[in-house]
């Protein structure tokens, strides 16, 4: 029995259990897939906002984003995950644009954002000397800037763990029903958890859980957007995150120095009538090339090393819906986070934790929290000297798997002794396979490494869970017919 | 501890063409060190069971791993270090004009290693889906031809029971063979070219002799399946432009690609070594000197070759190369070699007078009568015909030492006639 599942390990949900795993609750983390983040956390620009696209006098996400921007270097210091604060720009092309841009700039003051700067053009190519010289002005937001969202998830997920929150992973919940003050949800293969607190974070499909809880109605929509990634090399890279000025629907379309070296391109905003449509069309790719490369000069179709489409689970409100359920009792509702959901995390997670207290739940620090994780090691940012220290306690430190993104053997095996037994699980863990041969060289290689430290067979390995097995079994294995006749 | 070690020649790569390279080096008193990221020596010539390697440089039918074993045994020699399992990331060049690899492998842990020359033998990757940004989903069953055929011949395991293959290069050909004879079923082979783009035997004994039906001016243009693949929707080309009115399905569990390689540069990039857009390669002169001295390329790294034959032979000279540039013997000259009419590019861009010179090319036309030609500073020199010329077959010539008999600037064009 616990005091509060959480459903959901994205964004919300994992700041959420990591929140609640400093207090002396027993906490549950149930995720739907096969790792967490694997839902709308994984697919998104991974942009720390600055706090001016939206009012925060008001939208709830405002409020929330502003708060949440200026959690996360402490959030850095303690859990270890790719941030950088390198700024953004909002640029414009025409004086038509300019009105917009004055507009968000004002909002931004407004919303008590410090140190934004409206800028000339002159300002914003010394700023930026990868923009466009057409550009005619914009503004400056140094306190926005990127982050790697699913290593984020991983380190809320790793802290809460190590704070005594368990994690279910494959548990996607189906029913939901209170009895005797007790909440037992369901999961589909049939195991059940029982919680006095049920937090319902399930992104997009926070609607259906709601529903199958006799909680609020509501409808989640889908918003789909496709983002393209360049290789390192590509000369696009710029310092800072570029946007353009905003439309009703989205942010627009941006260039994104990611976190870890690559750069960026998208994301689109159409809507989706399939929650598990993450497809990439060709029409996409085209024009977010043609519209960023008016952004920023270098922009090639040839430097694309992949692309990917993520969906927004966006409410009719189009603000965050956060709050206790009027409905049914010891349910807090956490839905339509969308953009500027993944800044606005670390609040929400306090928003949560305040929610749950106002509810009457007691919340009672631990005696001995473990704020830190441990130092994570990485071959690609540690020093030669450092490297040949660690080799010297394990040789696979210096085993380089993955070539493109520089994976050593050591990180690989620690993602699977972690519990990320997916090839997804460990890219995303480790960042072997995100490269410009997108695995080429190092899937099977690492394959081998999961298999062999988790004891699952080669056969049975999937990409994402589920029926996504990676292979069609053992050579031998099926009969071959290579008379001539059967090539008839 | 960080190891240090010093050599004369430091080749980074071994497969057909570092070890050729250091089957070269190896005939002279100076020091070699051989280093690949893979425990075996041979690089990508041990995946490919295969036959057919061999022909021209050992005069024999050979597989793949039977020709990284002999090329392998011409370059074991005393003085020829081998250090696999090791992956050099960086590189730089010293004041002295040396240079000094940071290199890691589990073996030896982090080592530091010194050259005065080096040989860039990294040869390529495959072009993947996502270069190609093929619109879909991202299941599971989506492999690189080079990817299923390690999967396949090293490790033993199916990539999956029915499968399309994207692209008709070689790798994409002999895997079709190569999954038929493993009992998989080899629905298609999709080719956006009017012609194969690999060579015409391996479309014969690959496809043709196994009825593997291939689509020629055709494109896959959506992947289907959430979590495996289950279907991909080919359709026709008109002038490069897919015909959605007349695409239709194929059901798999499998898409392989083979859709070009792409030279492995990046270390190169380091160096500063200034590269053609050409070929994904470096600019190289008659020595197969890149634009920093001392540096040299041969295979894959240089220009897609066909035939593992040709990577031996043009790493085996650049080998010889370093032998000289460390002899203070290597005569380099400036003399530009380019390309005009219908050929994508030539390799080496340099030519050298008085010395014979060896080109290869790559049409960029289908013709059963062309002629390549060479002009020498406007004037006519040589010519030779071809009674057939593609994109997919590489063409290499020799043009005496007398033909280059003042410097210059060489052209060479192929000329289609009528």
């Amino acid at each position: 029995m616990y005091d509060a599942v959480i459903v959901g390990a994205g964004v919300s949900g994992a700041s959420t259990a990591w929140q609640l795993s400093h207090y002396d609750l027993k906490v549950a983390l149930v995720e739907r897939w096969a790792d967490v983040g694997f839902g709308v956390s994984k697919a998104n620009s991974g942009i720390i906002h600055g706090g001016f696209h939206h009012s925060a006098r008001k939208t709830l996400k405002a409020r929330l984003e502003i708060l949440g921007n200026l959690m996360f270097d402490k959030l850095q210091y303690e859990l270890d995950f790719p941030f950088h604060r390198n700024g953004i720009l909002v640029v414009a092309f025409s004086d038509e644009q300019m009105v917009t841009v004055r507009k968000l700039y004002q909002q931004g003051v407004e919303n008590g954002v410090r140190n934004l700067e409206m800028c000339g053009r002159d300002r914003l190519l010394e700023l930026e000397p990868k923009l466009n010289p057409e550009v005619v002005g914009g503004f400056y937001a140094p306190n926005g800037g990127t982050i790697e969202p699913y290593r984020y998830v991983f380190s809320l997920v790793e802290s809460a763990r190590r704070n005594g929150c368990d994690l279910f992973c494959n548990f996607e919940v189906v029913s939901g029903e209170r009895k005797n003050n007790l909440w037992t949800l369901t999961a589909a293969d049939g195991r059940t958890i029982k919680a006095r607190y049920v937090i319902n974070a399930a992104g997009l499909f926070a609607d259906r859980v709601s529903a199958v809880c006799g909680a609020e109605e509501f409808k989640i929509h889908a918003r789909k957007g496709e983002e393209y990634l360049l290789d390192r090399n590509s000369p696009a890279r710029p310092g800072k995150v570029v946007f353009p000025v905003p439309s009703r629907e989205s942010k627009g379309i941006l260039v994104i120095p990611t976190a870890e070296g690559t750069t960026m391109i998208g994301p689109t905003a159409d809507p989706a009538e399939d929650k598990l449509d993450t497809t990439t069309s060709a029409d996409n790719m085209q024009r977010i090339v043609t519209l960023v490369s008016r952004m920023v000069n270098g922009v090639s179709t040839r430097d694309v090393i992949t692309s990917f489409a993520g969906l927004r689970p966006v409410l009719d409100s189009e603000d965050f819906y956060i709050d206790l359920s009027e409905k049914v009792p010891h349910f807090v509702q956490v839905a339509g986070i969308q953009s500027p959901g993944l800044t606005a995390s670390p609040a929400i997670g306090e928003y949560v934790k305040d929610l749950l207290k106002k509810d009457g739940l007691e919340l009672v620090e631990k005696e001995k929290i473990e704020y830190r994780n441990p130092p994570h090691h990485e071959l690609r940012n540690e020093t030669p000297e450092a490297l040949d220290r660690l080799h010297a306690d394990d040789p696979a430190w210096t085993h380089v798997v993955c070539r493109c993104e520089k994976i050593s053997e050591a990180e690989i095996i620690e993602a699977v002794r972690k519990g990320h037994t997916t090839l997804d699980g460990v890219k995303f863990y480790t960042r072997a396979g995100m490269g410009r041969c997108q695995g080429g060289f190092c899937s099977a290689k690492i394959m081998k490494i999961i298999s062999r430290e988790s004891g699952i067979p080669m056969e049975e390995l999937t990409k994402k869970g589920g029926n996504s097995r990676l292979l069609g079994g053992k050579l031998g294995t099926i009969k071959v017919n290579t008379t001539p006749e059967a090539a008839e | 501890m960080i190891h240090d070690f010093s050599y004369d020649i430091a080749v980074i790569g071994a497969g057909a063409a570092g070890l050729a390279a250091a089957a070269e080096t190896a005939k002279s008193p100076f020091r070699t060190v051989v280093i690949d990221r893979e425990d075996q020596l041979g690089g990508i010539l041990r995946q490919c069971i295969h036959n057919g390697f061999g022909l021209r440089y050992f005069k024999e039918e050979l597989t793949g791993p039977e020709y990284a074993d002999r090329v392998a045994a011409l370059a074991a020699k005393p003085n020829v270090e081998f250090k696999t399992g090791t992956a050099v990331t960086e590189i730089k060049r010293l004041p002295d004009n040396g240079f000094e690899l940071l290199a890691f492998s589990a073996a030896e842990g982090v080592s530091r290693i010194r050259a005065r020359a080096l040989f860039l033998g990294m040869g390529c990757r495959e072009r993947n889906r996502g270069n190609l940004a093929i619109p879909g989903s991202r299941p599971a069953g989506i492999f690189t031809a080079g990817a299923a055929q390690k999967l396949l011949n090293i490790e033993g395991m199916l990539p999956g029971k029915s499968a399309v293959i994207v692209g008709s290069g070689d790798i994409g050909l002999i895997m079709a063979r190569r999954l038929r004879w493993s009992g998989v079923e080899v629905k298609a082979v999709v080719e956006i070219m009017p012609h194969p783009s690999g060579l015409t035997r391996n479309v014969v004994q690959c496809l043709n002799d196994f009825g593997i039906p291939l689509y020629l001016e055709h494109s896959v243009v959506n992947i289907a399946g959430r979590e495996r693949v289950q279907y991909v929707e080919v359709a026709p080309l008109d002038n490069g432009i897919p015909q959605l009115d007349r695409q239709f399905r194929i059901e798999c569990d499998t898409v392989l690609f083979s859709v070009g390689l792409i030279p492995e540069n990046e270390l190169s990039r380091q160096l500063g070594v200034e590269l053609n857009p050409a070929t994904g390669g470096a600019i190289v002169d008659a020595n197969l000197q890149t634009s920093v001295p001392g540096v040299f390329a041969g295979g894959n790294v240089l220009h897609v070759h066909d035939l593992v034959d040709f990577v031996s032979e043009e790493a085996a000279d650049a080998g010889r190369s370093i032998v000289h540039y460390l002899d203070g013997t290597l005569n380099s000259q400036a003399n530009p070699v380019t390309v005009s009419a219908n050929l994508k590019y030539v390799v080496p861009n340099k030519f050298n007078t008085g010395e014979k010179g060896t080109y290869s090319f790559r049409p960029l036309i289908v013709s059963d009568a062309a002629t390549l030609e060479a002009e020498l500073n406007g004037r006519l020199v040589w010519k030779r015909k071809f009674t057939y010329v593609k994109p997919a077959e590489m063409l290499k010539v020799e043009l005496p030492a007398e033909i280059l008999n003042e410097s210059g600037t060489l052209v060479f064009r192929l000329q289609e006639e009528a």
